[in-house]
């Protein structure tokens, strides 16, 4: 088990981490959330060994790792330019952890070729990595990460630099890679989709600080607090008073959860919470639209707010429209 | 933070041990030669003596000071001028004969300055081939500057020019910059770090000059060098000599140390392209018409003065033939001395291959260190690893020859000329293999450190293979730098370990048709020698960039 406790490192006068805890359990697969410039990486080179910490401590199985060097650790890191030796071969380069263990050129090989075939790239032991796609160097650097067992996994945004399509298929082939193993994994990234998708639990963080700890259903739920919500792209937030099953907001009254209690609270408005509708209480005027494929993003300005809305038919820009929203999307904010 | 600071003791330990050994060298066969030689002229009975810095002011220091720094700061403001277009030539387009025409140009500068002079001697002196006479001119020494380091700046400034990404430039052009906007606002500044490596090398090799300078200055035109020379062994001025060697010291150690830390503070990572990714074939009449406007001026150049040492080997007594080169096998008389040629040229190859080892063991661990501990310990050990090379040879020479008595006698032993050689040489090696070790990714080492592997195997099994070339190049430049040593080795060589430069120099000395073709013979073949290790080095050179 990983835990990180109060981790703090500042770069002169930044502070990259900012007494940061957080814990991964053995394993669970733990996706660190958050913008650029955000901590994300420092905490993974922190926890690999590589980033001495200013503050605080990194433990496994409650020992201090402190006097470890990163090569006694028994991690393993996929960098996010992959960091393939371009001086050997495929083979050799998932070899290499193997051969720093001392094992033996038959068993190696074995091993090695097992880690490719586990990554779909069986018999491409003798390419030169100079010749691999984007994909292939993506699993070669994890096959490589692989092959030497480590007990934590640490992945810095390993599909960061590849293609949409591409990052899409490789998240649920990574997920059930690393359910398959059981391995414990601390995997970086900056997409929520893909933080959602392969995560048991979600670490935001911004300016190297924790803002919320969950699942993801929970984090996706109930952001906590408008930071969380904005990063995650959700940006109806309002100013709201709550009366009975109702809410005054700044863009008009607003449905909440049935239980809340009256008086003064911010309120989170899902995009998808907001349907056309001729009799509903919110007034505005279209103010852009963007095709999305499976509808459109659309911005409304009502009374002193602007609303984002995902509605299947798109009105024009500067038509009046009439939204109504629905309680089960809005939430709460601390 | 305790991993922080165990691991930094141990890094500074590992950094200690390795700066150890080239320290040592550079200690026992740099600074304790070269301090014995200054010692003994400035406190002659231990005491202090200003006389000679009073004798210095007063006979003529200042004008040879200053036609030394002049002449050196024209020969390296004229060589860029002429070698960058061919550095531009050779980066961008592809030719036939490209890579043959590139190790020739390299072997001007790896030719012994003794033959180096002889032949523009032969070309522009008293009865010359082009019937004008400028030995004893500026014009002279300028020309055989240019045609000796012409290569520097075509293999520094090309060798990073056949790298850079051309799309920079494209992005340039599309932006709305003209040719030539693009190529100050963009090519130049990109090119700067090799353009500071280029100019401050040939700055230094011009500015310690010796055999062009002793050949083709005449009585007149003298450089710091060429007065030690003269101070040391004409008139047996030990004091004026060594207050010379301190000035011209002093002022390559500011070179040096403005150059360190300008590389220091220029090191960015550039997204370099692979050669074969840049260079291609002229398409249009005017690129052909700039291919050959800049290769042919170049050939005759650099092609002129080695054939006209080839046509004077083979103008025999009796006519065309190979006469002279017969006349190599037996030993010849010069003054009370035999000079057996052969033996010449035994002794010759087997220093350059002992100075080449030693030059290679000292020198990668000493690059180690630069490329690894940047800041002021590492600017420092890098200026102190160059001073070698801007030092007088001479004063090398003759510091062997005082200081290495104790604790065991060297001087009588063959090991002191190669070991002269190396130290002359392993700059080369550290120049060639300290970019390519700092080009090495941090990433990588890190991916390797997380896969198990400690700080001596990282090195082992990621900087050694991908500094091998590098190497492989520095040993190249290694040997051809020992095979044409000159200034030391006329010092400390013994008749039975005499190398060739200095038979050519004893032979060319000599009065008589034989002796002078014999040393045309001799320059052939040393010619042909380097060019082969330069080839070598042309093969093995790394495939991204050194600094050579």
């Amino acid at each position: 088990m990983l835990e990180v406790q109060e981790a703090t490192v500042r770069f002169g006068g930044l502070t990259a981490l900012d007494h940061l805890t957080l814990s991964v359990a053995d394993g669970e697969v733990v996706a660190v959330l958050g913008p650029s410039a955000s901590g994300k990486t420092t905490l993974l080179r922190a926890v690999a060994g590589l980033q001495p910490l200013d503050e605080g401590r990194v433990l496994w199985d409650g020992t201090d790792l402190a006097a470890v060097p990163p090569h006694r650790r028994g991690f393993g890191l996929v960098f996010q330019d992959f960091a393939l030796f371009p001086h050997l071969d495929v083979g050799r380069n998932v070899e290499f952890g193997l051969r720093m263990q001392g094992m033996s050129a038959p068993q190696r090989q074995r091993r090695a070729a097992e880690a490719l075939a586990r990554v779909e790239l069986a018999g491409i032991e003798r390419r030169r990595v100079a010749t691999l796609s984007g994909g292939q160097a993506q699993r070669v650097a994890l096959a490589r990460a692989l092959a030497p067992e480590p007990r934590l996994l640490l992945l810095d945004e390993p599909l960061g630099s590849l293609d949409r399509t591409l990052r899409e298929r490789l998240t649920g082939e990574l997920r059930g890679l690393l359910a398959g193993l059981g391995v414990t994994a601390l995997y970086v990234t900056h997409d929520q989709q893909e933080a959602f998708g392969l995560a048991d639990r979600v670490v935001v963080i911004d300016r190297g600080r924790a803002l919320q700890i969950g699942t993801p259903e929970e984090v996706w739920g109930a952001p906590a607090g408008e930071q969380v919500a904005r990063f995650l792209g959700l940006h109806n937030v309002l100013d709201a008073v709550v009366e009975g099953e109702w809410a005054r907001t700044a863009a008009g009254p607003v449905p909440v959860p049935p239980g809340t209690p009256p008086g003064p609270v911010r309120l989170l408005v899902r995009p998808s919470a907001l349907r056309l509708d001729p009799h509903g209480e919110i007034e505005g005027v279209v103010r852009s639209r963007v095709f999305r494929g499976d509808g459109y993003s659309v911005e409304i300005e009502t009374g002193d707010a602007v609303l984002e809305a995902i509605l299947p038919r798109a009105p024009g820009v500067g038509e009046q429209v009439r939204l109504r929203a629905y309680p089960e999307g809005v939430s709460l904010l601390d | 933070m305790g991993l922080g600071r165990a691991s930094v003791t141990r890094r500074r330990l590992g950094t200690a041990l390795l700066a150890a050994v080239p320290l040592a060298f550079l200690l026992a066969f740099f600074v304790w030669p070269v301090g014995s030689i200054v010692a003994t002229g400035l406190f002659p009975d231990g005491r202090f003596d200003p006389d000679p810095f009073r004798r210095a002011l007063g006979g003529g220091l200042p004008g040879i000071a200053w036609f030394t720094l002049w002449q050196a700061a024209a020969s390296t403001g004229l060589t860029l001028l002429v070698a960058l277009p061919g550095a531009y030539v050779f980066a961008r387009f592809d030719f036939p004969g490209k890579r043959l025409l590139r190790t020739l140009a390299t072997v001007p500068f790896v030719l012994p300055t003794v033959v180096v002079g002889t032949a523009f001697l032969a070309l522009i002196g008293p009865g010359g081939l082009l019937g004008f006479r400028l030995d004893g001119t500026i014009w002279a020494i300028l020309a055989a500057h240019v045609f000796f380091n012409y290569a520097v700046v075509l293999r520094t400034v090309g060798g990073l020019w056949s790298h850079l990404d051309p799309r920079l430039e494209e992005a340039a052009r599309m932006l709305g910059a003209g040719r030539w906007r693009t190529f100050t606002t963009v090519t130049l500044p990109l090119l700067r770090p090799a353009l500071a490596a280029a100019s401050s090398l040939v700055f230094l090799f011009t500015f310690t000059s010796f055999g062009v300078i002793l050949i083709l200055g005449g009585a007149g035109l003298r450089t710091i060098e060429v007065e030690i020379y003269r101070r040391t062994t004409a008139l047996f001025d030990l004091p004026l000599a060594a207050v010379l060697a301190l000035v011209q010291m002093v002022a390559v150690t500011g070179v040096l140390l403005a150059y360190a830390r300008y590389q220091e503070r220029r090191s960015v990572e550039q997204s370099l392209r692979p050669a074969a990714e840049v260079a291609r074939r002229p398409r249009t009449a005017r690129e052909w018409g700039l291919v050959m406007g800049t290769l042919l001026p170049t050939g005759l150049l650099l092609l002129g003065p080695p054939a006209v040492l080839v046509a004077r080997s083979l103008q025999g007594e009796g006519g065309w033939g190979l006469e002279f080169y017969r006349a190599l096998g037996e030993p010849g008389r010069t003054g009370a001395r035999l000079v057996d040629p052969l033996q010449a040229v035994g002794n010759s190859t087997g220093f350059a291959t002992v100075a080449t080892l030693v030059a290679l063991a000292v020198g990668l661990m000493a690059a180690s260190v630069i490329a690894y501990r940047r800041g002021r310990a590492g600017r420092w050990f890098d200026a102190l690893l160059m001073l070698p090379l801007g030092t007088s040879a001479v004063t090398i020479g003759f510091g062997f020859l005082v200081a290495l008595d104790a604790p065991i006698d060297l001087r009588a032993s063959w090991v002191l000329v190669p070991l002269a050689h190396a130290l002359v040489a392993m700059p080369f090696v550290v120049r060639t293999v300290v970019p390519v070790m700092r080009s090495v990714r941090t990433r990588l080492r890190e991916a390797a450190a997380m896969l198990g592997a400690p700080p001596g195997r990282v090195w082992r099994e990621i900087d050694l293979p991908l500094v091998a070339r590098a190497a492989a190049a520095g040993a190249g430049f290694a040997f051809a730098v020992s095979l044409g040593e000159f200034g030391a080795t006329a010092f400390i060589a013994r008749p039975d370990t005499i190398t060739v430069p200095v038979a050519i120099f004893r032979f060319l000395g000599q009065p008589g048709g034989l002796n002078f073709g014999r040393a045309m013979a001799m320059s052939v073949i040393l010619m042909v020698v380097t060019a082969a290790a330069v080839a070598l080095i042309d093969r093995y050179r790394p495939a991204t960039l050194g600094e050579f």
